[in-house]
């Protein structure tokens, strides 16, 4: 493997561990015999066209979706067949970013993403100062009093991120947040995202069908000092940003940026043409 | 074929029945264990609550005046129209009251249940609740469901109230009798039974209203048309049910209370 390309990451005690997950909803599969990891502070990019499973399988990790068989593992708890209640603790956990960004429409900014804190009786001046930080970390301050309905696609997404980001999960599994987007909006998430991985080093999965997105967060790092991405220099890649495609419900490929782009698999080869 | 589909149908009316009887079941359960979520229920009973009050208390009083009108012209037939207070008091507060009031208030409220948490699942904010750690089940189904039986109870003695109203006036201004008289014999006739009767049946029609409303609500699927069959089948659904309940209740009741 030439130097300075990745591999990924190998870790005894993987933060997501999935194991010939399938499952279906009356019909044909949706996902069969899936298996993968996602090791502490990893950055996993699922690929594929719109379809195949994508969503599912992110519903998946944190038990919004229960397999038909197989077993997964959060934080190292087998969850496959946990009941909702016993699930609650795990989600609190992991912050997830939908792809509409699913915000609550009678709610107001602050109220969305201080949704879990409001909840858990946090007293208001401390939930001011983190909604407040929260929104700083996605740069929409302004946005604070404002109710989802008045904010832009992209701004919602962003609302979304901060949400998810609060409290300071230890997994963010974020489905197409580029999505539907324009392209200068979706790298401005895509900014966000590398942050996050850059600067709080958390464990992810992220949904997209957008290579550029994909290619981006492996090609690009973020400096703080300057306070946005920055490439990395030629020939070189984040080597905890790894790739997982799917191909009608089944996981054709996993393998860092250099795999993906030398892969022999037609259907990939296709995918990236 | 025709055997077919009449098997599938029938067994997707027995699933319905037990996944709404387990809903249901889990619905009141939850009001055991924390957490339980007060302020929801706060403001479902001011959106149930006050917020049914005018069309409740229009339909009563046009209810209570249309039965005046109606029993004043057979009575009178028998010489005995000074009882139309009596029949009135009656009906509205042993029968149309309690009925009216839950199928008026489940047109507006099972449909608006419906649609808010269908809109909510096909925009994947119940799954981003369930991500945030709360319970849909006790943060929307519990607090509606009691916030309605809660209600249900005030509005249909307000709906009784002002039937007795309406009569009171058809009586009075257009049929040119004593409203003492009225009064008197609606007062007269009236036997705790018939009270018990009038306000046990509210409760089971507001459960009937918030219940169905939410079932089919959080099932819904495809979209936003979804929503709309969603809010047609709780409509549909809650109005027809609170009316065979009405019956069973009425058989039930007579029979215990006749005991009494």
């Amino acid at each position: 493997m030439p130097p300075g390309q990745s591999t990924a990451a190998v870790d005894p005690t993987p933060v997501v561990a999935f194991q010939n997950v399938s499952i279906a909803f009356d019909g044909p599969p949706v996902l069969q015999d899936v298996t993968f990891t996602v090791g502490p502070a990893e950055t996993r990019i699922l690929l594929g066209p719109a379809g195949v499973g994508k969503s599912v399988l992110l519903k998946l990790t944190n038990g919004l979706l229960q397999p038909d068989h197989g077993s997964i593992r959060l934080f190292g708890e087998e969850i496959s067949h946990m009941s909702e209640e016993a699930l609650f603790p795990l989600r609190v956990r992991t912050g997830i970013v939908f792809q509409e960004g699913a915000l609550f429409d009678s709610l107001t900014v602050r109220d969305n993403i201080a949704y879990q804190l409001i909840q858990q009786n946090v007293p208001d001046d401390e939930i001011d100062t983190r909604v407040h930080e929260a929104l700083h970390f996605v740069e929409l301050d302004q946005t604070f009093s404002l109710f989802p309905g008045s904010l832009s696609g992209g701004m919602k997404r962003r609302v979304a991120i901060a949400r998810a980001l609060i409290r300071h999960p230890e997994l963010v599994l974020y489905d197409s947040p580029t999505g539907g987007l324009d392209p200068i909006t979706s790298t401005t998430i895509i900014e966000l995202v590398m942050k996050q991985r850059d600067f709080y080093r958390t464990p992810s999965i992220l949904v997209t069908h957008r290579l550029q997105d994909a290619f981006t967060l492996c090609t690009h790092r973020f400096d703080s000092e300057l306070g946005h991405m920055v490439p990395l220099p030629q020939g070189h890649s984040d080597p905890n940003t790894t790739f997982l495609m799917l191909e009608e419900g089944r996981l054709i490929f996993d393998g860092s940026l250099h795999d993906i782009v030398h892969t022999d698999n037609k259907f990939v080869r296709e995918f990236l043409l | 074929m025709a055997i077919d589909t009449i098997e599938k149908t029938a067994k997707q009316i027995v699933l319905t029945v037990q996944d709404y009887s387990l809903f249901a079941y889990r619905a009141v359960m939850n009001l055991f264990h924390p957490p339980r979520y007060w302020v929801d229920f706060l403001i479902q009973c001011d959106i149930i609550g006050v917020g049914s009050t005018a069309i409740v208390l229009l339909s009563g009083f046009f209810t209570g005046g249309v039965l005046a009108l109606q029993s004043a012209s057979t009575l009178s037939a028998f010489g005995a129209s000074n009882l139309t207070g009596r029949f009135v008091g009656l009906t509205m507060i042993r029968e149309l009251g309690p009925v009216l009031t839950g199928v008026m208030v489940s047109g507006r409220n099972a449909s608006s249940m419906a649609s808010e948490l269908g809109s909510m699942i096909v925009t994947e904010q119940i799954d981003a609740m369930r991500a945030l750690g709360v319970d849909p089940m006790r943060k929307l189904v519990t607090p509606r469901i009691f916030a309605s039986v809660s209600m249900l109870l005030f509005l249909t003695i307000l709906a009784d109230f002002f039937g007795i109203l309406g009569g009171a006036f058809v009586t009075v201004f257009m049929n040119h009798q004593d409203g003492l008289q009225y009064f008197s014999t609606a007062w007269e006739a009236l036997r705790y039974p018939d009270i018990v009767q009038g306000l046990v049946k509210p409760l089971f029609s507001g459960f009937i209203i918030a219940s169905v409303g939410c079932f089919y609500g959080l099932r819904t699927t495809g979209g936003t048309e979804g929503v709309g069959r969603s809010t047609i089948q709780a409509v549909v659904s809650a109005s027809v049910l609170i009316i065979v309940a009405d019956f069973l209740l009425t058989q039930i009741l007579l029979s215990l209370l006749s005991r009494l």
